[in-house]
């Protein structure tokens, strides 16, 4: 299984913030994007394909051909805004 | 180098912060940068802030730019506190604190932390507006641009 997370105002969009998916699911950051907007819809493909969305894999920033594997949590959240 | 993270709901007092960041007898400079929220943001009045984060990975991120920091520069000590949940306008939202044995680390290093951590850091900004309406903050090129400086030249 992966967890699958989402932040701030897509979680909202999503209505959204935790998931958890089989592992069979995805290989890649790119094929797990492409799994949950086809399983989702327009409201998923206007967060995943946005082209400032960002990844996070185990807590460490990733990118479309990065791997997921057993047990990893994917983050995605828009760009940030602390300080 | 003595190091201080942490990601809270409640306040800190700077003057304790900067006794911290200086107990070492080599410390011979701090330097600190404190975030306060506005009441004013993109033409509208402000009434409150939600700070949301990322648990585990704010403070992994934030520990992270510290030791790029502590590469480029002799540093004794590093503090770094970021506020979440809600906030009020004239809050303190951020500390940055960085002790060196000379001013000139202390001041690009405490620069360079800030500047990363606002492009970084994950944390998010909800507004409450005057007229009622929420909004989520947006990212400003500005932030992405204050990085440039750092890949430019060595310091």
């Amino acid at each position: 299984m992966i967890t699958v997370l989402f932040f701030a105002k897509y979680r909202e969009q999503l209505g959204l913030g935790r998931m958890t998916l089989p592992l069979a699911t995805a290989t890649t950051v790119s094929e797990l994007k492409i799994r949950l907007v086809a399983d989702g819809g327009d409201e998923w493909a206007a967060v995943l394909f946005a082209g400032n969305t960002l990844c996070a894999v185990n807590q460490t920033i990733a990118h479309d051909t990065d791997t997921i594997g057993d047990g990893d949590e994917v983050a995605f959240y828009p760009p940030v805004t602390g300080g | 180098m003595q190091r201080r993270v942490l990601v809270q709901e409640a306040d800190f007092d700077v003057s304790d912060e900067c006794r911290a960041l200086a107990s070492s007898s080599r410390c011979g400079a701090v330097a600190q940068f404190v975030g306060v929220m506005r009441d004013y943001n993109d033409g509208d009045d402000v009434l409150a802030m939600a700070l949301e984060h990322y648990p585990g990975m704010t403070e992994r991120s934030i520990d992270a730019i510290i030791d790029s920091a502590a590469q480029r520069w002799p540093l004794l000590s590093a503090t770094v506190i970021h506020r979440v949940g809600e906030l009020l306008p004239g809050s303190q939202i951020v500390f940055v604190g960085v002790g060196s044995m000379h001013r000139h680390a202390a001041f690009s290093a405490c620069e360079f932390i800030m500047d990363f951590l606002k492009s970084e850091a994950p944390f998010w900004k909800k507004e409450r507006r005057a007229d009622g309406t929420e909004r989520w903050v947006d990212a400003r090129d500005s932030d992405t641009h204050a990085l440039n400086r750092w890949s430019d030249h060595a310091e």
